[in-house]
C-alpha cells in the first residue's frame, strides 16, 4: 500500500527520533582520534592596543601546543574576513570597509574580540596555558552607543573611518517626501530605540578541524546555516586554500536564527590552527563566550515621521535611522540595516512617497548582523508604532486608520515607492480574520475586569507585511550583494525507487527533513518514508547557499520542486519505451506511468529499476540513470504578512507586563506542513516578545564591558512568560514560486514587538504615555507609572 | 577515584578526577552525548538528568556524588536492547511536535519525566512553572507544554512513572 504524504498534511516529523532519543550528531559530539583542544584569548577591553604579546610562559607548560595570534596570521599572508555586501552612501561612495582580522592585529575594538588561540592537549592544559599568555593592553576610551559614536570628539575605532561612519545610506524620493509634508493636516512623530538583541541559539558555537597531510584535505566541523558558503569564502579569500580541498560538515545544529550564518573567524583560526598543530583542533564556546561573540541584532536609534492628510490618509513617511555595526562588518552587517529596513517601510499601506536615511555606525561591541528577522522587524516596528501614535493624535480608531491606508486585495502587485513589488497579498483579510480570532469585541469586558482587579489592560495591533525568500541574485546584486542566492536540489532516485534528496538549504529545526520529503513524495509519488533529505556537508551535496531570510522552501523547496519535474520529465520518456506509446501520450500520477486512455502502466520504481538495469531502454537517444539537478533562482522576493494582535495586562504597583492573549493570522502562502508552520509561527513569536519584554544586551558605556552576558542577565523568555497563541493562517498565493509559498520562518519574530508594544502603550495611555521602549520592563514600565502619577513641578 | 554508580539500568564503574561534572563525566569520558551543555551558570536545563529519580542539571553535580546512586540519561529513557519504542513522553513531544532543533529536548524530556512522577495530573500552569528552569529557543513552548500534558496522560494510563 502507498503512503504518498504531500502538501498539506501533517505528519510528525521523520528528525525527531534521533534528537528524542539523545541520538543527535552536533558539533560539539563530534571526536577525532589525537584530537587537541583550542581556547581563545578574547579581549577584555572594548577598545584598546596590544602593545605586546608573551607567549613564552605559556608554551613552556605542559601539553602546550600552540599560541597563534594576528602576528602569525599576518606573517602566514592569510586574508581578513569578508563582507558579503557592499552598499554605497549618498555621496556615491562605497561603504568605509575596514579589514577584519580573524585574529586582532595592533588593536582590539570590542570586550569578545579574539587576540589568540591556544591549542593543548587537553582542555584543561588549552585553559591553563591561556592564562598564562601574558597581553600588555593600552587601553583607550570605548564608544559603544550610535547617538555617541557619530558625535564630534568620539574614539575613533579606525583611523580612516572618520566619526566611525561607515555609510551614510538613503533610499526613497526625498523631495516628493518635502513636498507631501508641507501638504499635511497631520505629522505624527516619534523617537524610538530599537534594542540589541544576542541570538543564542541553544546550541553555543563550535568548531573542529582536521588536516589530512597525505592528500591536503582539510575538514571542518561548523555549527553553521551554510556550510558552502563557509567553505567558499574561507578557502577563496581567508585561508587561501584550493576550495576543493576544503569539507565543511554542519551536522546537526541546535537552533541558528541568523546567529549562525556568518562565516566567523573561530571557523578559519580552527581550520589554519589544525594543519599546523598537526592533529585536529576542537574548540567549543562557552555561553559566556557566545554573548560576546555570537553576532548580536537589531541596534537602532530612529526619528520617523508620517504625515496624514486630514482623513488620515498616508501622505508621506520620512524615516532618520543610526544603525550599530559594532566593530567589524561582519558577513551580511551593512545589508540588514539597509537593503532588508528601508525596503520595508511602506509595510501594508498606500503612502506615497518614502524617504529613508540610514548611518551605519561603528561603535566598540560585538558586530551586528542578521538576526531571525533581520532590519524587517525594525521597518515594522517603526511603521507599526507610528501608525499608532498617528491615530491616537488624530483621534481616529487604530484599526480604522489601517483599514483606510492599506493596500486592497485587488490592487496587488503593488509597486511600493522603495524598490519591491508586492506580488501578492490580503492585508485587509488578515487583519478581519485577526480581529475575529482575537475576539477584540470582547475586550472592554476583559479591561473593565482587569480594571476591577486594579490592573491596566492593553490591546495592541501589527498588521504588516515582509520580502524574504532571498533572494533573487540579479536585484540583489544591484543593491549591493557580492554572492548568488539561488538554491540547488538534486533528487537521486536509487534503483529501487527509493530517493535521497540532496539540497544546498540547512535544517538547523525547521522541519526540512519532514517538509522537503513531503514534497517530493507529492511529486514523484514515491512513501515518504522512502525519501532521505541529505544537507550540510559540502563533500555530499552541491553547492548551495544555506538556510536564513526564510529562504529554504521558498527558494531550495523551489529547485527541488524543478528537479523533482526534471525527474518526471525523464521518467515519461523511459515510460514512454517501455510502453511503446509516444512520450506525449504518458501520463504520470501518485507514482504511476501510464499511457493516455489506455490500461497499460509503469510504476515510478519499475521506471527507476529500468534506468539502472538499462536491457531494454533506449540508449541511443537516452543516459542511463535517474537523478536530476536543479538551480533556482527567484525572480522576486516573496511577501508573507498577517495581523498580529497582542493582549497585555499590567500591574501598576511593580510594572510587570503579563502577555495575556496573542493572535496570528499569517499569509504565508501555500503551507506544505501546517504543523511546522505553526510550530515556527509559535517560536518567531516567542523570539518577538522577548524582545518586546525580555530581551536587551546592555554595554557599559564607559568600559565597553557587555553588562548582560550571561543568561543571569539576559533575559530569555521561559514557559511561564507566556500564554497559549491562537495561530491561524490566511494565504494567498505567491505568483512567482513553483508551489505558491512565502515562507515562515521570520514572519513571528517581524510582526510581533510592534504588536506588544501597542498593546503595552494602550494599557498606559489613560496615563498620557505614548510611547514605551523595548524592552518593557518592569522598571521601565513602573517608572513610566510613576512619572506619569507625579504632578508637575512648578516649572 | 573510583565511582561506581547504576547508569541506564546497568552498572558502572569508572575511575575519575574528583572534580569532574557529571555532564562531563557523561559526555567526554563516557561518550553518551545525548545530554547537552546550553550555558555555563546552570540556567538552560538542556543538561538536566534523573539521579536518584530527581531532575537535576548534571552541570551542577560533581561525578563523586554518584557513587551507590542511579542516573538515567535521555538514552536510558526509551526501551533498551536497540528497541526503536519511544517512552510515552518521548513520544508525546513526537505527536506534538514539541521540539525543533533538538538542543534543549533531553533536558526538557528528563524534566518532563521527574516533574509527572512528583504531579501524575500537572495542569498548565504547573507544567509551565516547572519548565520554568529550560530554555528553549525555537518552539515558543507552546507545543512542548502540550507535550508534557500528553505525556502525563500517557505515562498514567501505560503506569510508567508510578
Amino acid at each position: 500500500m502507498s503512503n504518498i504524504i504531500g502538501i498539506g498534511a501533517a505528519p510528525r516529523r521523520k528528525e525527531d527520533f534521533r534528537f528524542l532519543t539523545g541520538r543527535g550528531n552536533y558539533v560539539a559530539d563530534v571526536k577525532r582520534a589525537d584530537m587537541t583542544f583550542g581556547v581563545f584569548i578574547r579581549s577584555p577591553h572594548g577598545h584598546a592596543v596590544i602593545r605586546g604579546i608573551g607567549k613564552a610562559p605559556a608554551l613552556a607548560l605542559p601539553g602546550v601546543q600552540a599560541v597563534l595570534t594576528g602576528d602569525d596570521v599576518a606573517a602566514d599572508g592569510l586574508g581578513s574576513l569578508p563582507c558579503g555586501w557592499g552598499i554605497h552612501g549618498t555621496d556615491g561612495l562605497p561603504m568605509k570597509e575596514p579589514p577584519f582580522p580573524m585574529l586582532a592585529q595592533g588593536k582590539v575594538r570590542f570586550v569578545g574580540d579574539m587576540v589568540a588561540f591556544v591549542v593543548a592537549d587537553t582542555l584543561e592544559q588549552a585553559h591553563a596555558a591561556a592564562e598564562a599568555v601574558v597581553i600588555d593592553y593600552d587601553v583607550l576610551p570605548s564608544v559603544v552607543g550610535v547617538l555617541e559614536a557619530v558625535r564630534p570628539g568620539a574614539p575613533q575605532l579606525f583611523d580612516d573611518v572618520p566619526n566611525n561612519l561607515c555609510c551614510d545610506w538613503e533610499l526613497g524620493d526625498k523631495a516628493a517626501v518635502a513636498i507631501a509634508f508641507r501638504k499635511a493636516a497631520h505629522i505624527a512623530r516619534l523617537s524610538l530605540v530599537n534594542n540589541r538583541l544576542i541570538g543564542n541559539p541553544m546550541e553555543p558555537r563550535a568548531a573542529i578541524a582536521e588536516y589530512n597531510a597525505g592528500t591536503g584535505h582539510y575538514t571542518l566541523w561548523s555549527t553553521s546555516q551554510f556550510p558552502h558558503v563557509v567553505r567558499f569564502l574561507m578557502s577563496a579569500l581567508v585561508l587561501k586554500i584550493p576550495e576543493q580541498k576544503m569539507r565543511v560538515v554542519a551536522p546537526d545544529v541546535g537552533g541558528g536564527f541568523g546567529v549562525k550564518q556568518f562565516h566567523y573567524g573561530e571557523e578559519a583560526v580552527v581550520t589554519w590552527a589544525a594543519k599546523r598543530v598537526g592533529r585536529p583542533v576542537k574548540w567549543v564556546a562557552d555561553r559566556s563566550e557566545g554573548f560576546v561573540s555570537d553576532r548580536h541584532g537589531r541596534d537602532h536609534v530612529t526619528e520617523a515621521e508620517l504625515a496624514l492628510d486630514q482623513h488620515g490618509k498616508f501622505l508621506a513617511l520620512k524615516v532618520a535611522t543610526l544603525a550599530n555595526m559594532g566593530g567589524y562588518l561582519s558577513t551580511f552587517g551593512p545589508n540588514i540595516p539597509t537593503n532588508l529596513y528601508g525596503p520595508l517601510l511602506s509595510g501594508v499601506y498606500t503612502t506615497p512617497a518614502i524617504y529613508c536615511n540610514v548611518k551605519v555606525v561603528f561603535t566598540n561591541t560585538v558586530p551586528v548582523d542578521a538576526y531571525r528577522g533581520a532590519g524587517r522587524p525594525e521597518a515594522t516596528f517603526v511603521v507599526e508604532r507610528l501608525v499608532d501614535v498617528a491615530a491616537k493624535e488624530m483621534g481616529i480608531d487604530r484599526v480604522e486608520l489601517r483599514r483606510r491606508n492599506m493596500i486592497p486585495k485587488e490592487s496587488y502587485p503593488y509597486q511600493t515607492p522603495v524598490l519591491v513589488e508586492y506580488d501578492s497579498g490580503d492585508p485587509m483579510g488578515c487583519l478581519e480574520g485577526g480581529l475575529a480570532a482575537a475576539d477584540v469585541t470582547g475586550f472592554p469586558e476583559r479591561k473593565a475586569a482587569s480594571e476591577r482587579a486594579g490592573k491596566f489592560r492593553g490591546l495592541g495591533f501589527s498588521t504588516y507585511v515582509e520580502a524574504c525568500g532571498l533572494a533573487p541574485s540579479r536585484f540583489a546584486g544591484r543593491l549591493g550583494a557580492r554572492g548568488g542566492l539561488y538554491e540547488s536540489a538534486t533528487v537521486r532516485v536509487h534503483p529501487t525507487g527509493q530517493v535521497t534528496v540532496l539540497i544546498g538549504t540547512h535544517n538547523h529545526g525547521q522541519g526540512h527533513e519532514t517538509t522537503f520529503a513531503q514534497i517530493v513524495s507529492e511529486k514523484l509519488g514515491v512513501d515518504f518514508e522512502n525519501v532521505d533529505i541529505v544537507f550540510g556537508d559540502t563533500d555530499r551535496v552541491q553547492f548551495g547557499m544555506g538556510t536564513y531570510g526564510s529562504r529554504s522552501l521558498v527558494v531550495g523547496g523551489a529547485a527541488l520542486s524543478k528537479a523533482s519535474d526534471k525527474v518526471v520529465v525523464k521518467g515519461k520518456k523511459i515510460a514512454a519505451h517501455l510502453l511503446e506509446a509516444s512520450e506525449q501520450d504518458i501520463q504520470f500520477e501518485a507514482g504511476i506511468f501510464s499511457v493516455a486512455g489506455t490500461d497499460r502502466t509503469k510504476s515510478f520504481q519499475e521506471i527507476a529499476g529500468a534506468a539502472y538495469v538499462p536491457h531494454n531502454y533506449p540508449l541511443e537517444v537516452l543516459e542511463p540513470g535517474l537523478e536530476e539537478q536543479a538551480y533556482y533562482d527567484p525572480i522576486n522576493f516573496t511577501y508573507p504578512g498577517g495581523c498580529h494582535i497582542a493582549e497585555v495586562e499590567i500591574e501598576p504597583e511593580t510594572g510587570v507586563v503579563t502577555l495575556e492573549r496573542y493572535t496570528a493570522v499569517d499569509d504565508v502562502g501555500t503551507v506544505i506542513n501546517p504543523m511546522i508552520v505553526e510550530g515556527q509561527l509559535h517560536g518567531g513569536i516567542v523570539q518577538g516578545v522577548g524582545q518586546a519584554l525580555y530581551e536587551n544586551a546592555v554595554y557599559d558605556d564607559v568600559s565597553g564591558q557587555l553588562l548582560s552576558g550571561s543568561f543571569m542577565d539576559y533575559c530569555m523568555p521561559r514557559a511561564d512568560h507566556l500564554p497559549n497563541m491562537t495561530i491561524k493562517t490566511h494565504s494567498t498565493l505567491c505568483t512567482h514560486t513553483p508551489m505558491g509559498v512565502k515562507g515562515c520562518g521570520e514572519v513571528g519574530t517581524i510582526g510581533s514587538p510592534a504588536a506588544v508594544i501597542n498593546a503595552v502603550v494602550d494599557a498606559l495611555s489613560h496615563l498620557g504615555i505614548h510611547h514605551v521602549d523595548m524592552p518593557a520592563t518592569p522598571n521601565r514600565i513602573w517608572r513610566l507609572i510613576q512619572n506619569a502619577a507625579m504632578p508637575r513641578a512648578a516649572e | 577515584m573510583i565511582i561506581s554508580f547504576t547508569l541506564n539500568g546497568r552498572s558502572r564503574t569508572v575511575d575519575i578526577e574528583p572534580a569532574t561534572l557529571v555532564a562531563d563525566l557523561l559526555r567526554e569520558t563516557l561518550h553518551m552525548t545525548g545530554t547537552h551543555v546550553g550555558c555555563d551558570t546552570s540556567q538552560c536545563g538542556a543538561c538536566v538528568v534523573l539521579f536518584n529519580g530527581e531532575a537535576v542539571k548534571s552541570c551542577t553535580l560533581l561525578a563523586p556524588m554518584l557513587d551507590g546512586g542511579t542516573l538515567t540519561t535521555i538514552e536510558g529513557l526509551s526501551a533498551p536492547g536497540g528497541s526503536n519504542a519511544l517512552h510515552p513522553m518521548q513520544q508525546a513531544f513526537h505527536q506534538n511536535h514539541g521540539l525543533q532543533c533538538g538542543f534543549c529536548t533531553p533536558g526538557m524530556v528528563m524534566t518532563a519525566v521527574a516533574m509527572v512522577g512528583k504531579n501524575p495530573a500537572p495542569t498548565e500552569a504547573d507544567v509551565r512553572h516547572g519548565l520554568e528552569g529550560n530554555i528553549c529557543r525555537c518552539t515558543g513552548y507552546q507545543n512542548i507544554v502540550a507535550s508534557v500534558l500528553a505525556g502525563a496522560a500517557a505515562m498514567n494510563a501505560t503506569g510508567i512513572g508510578d
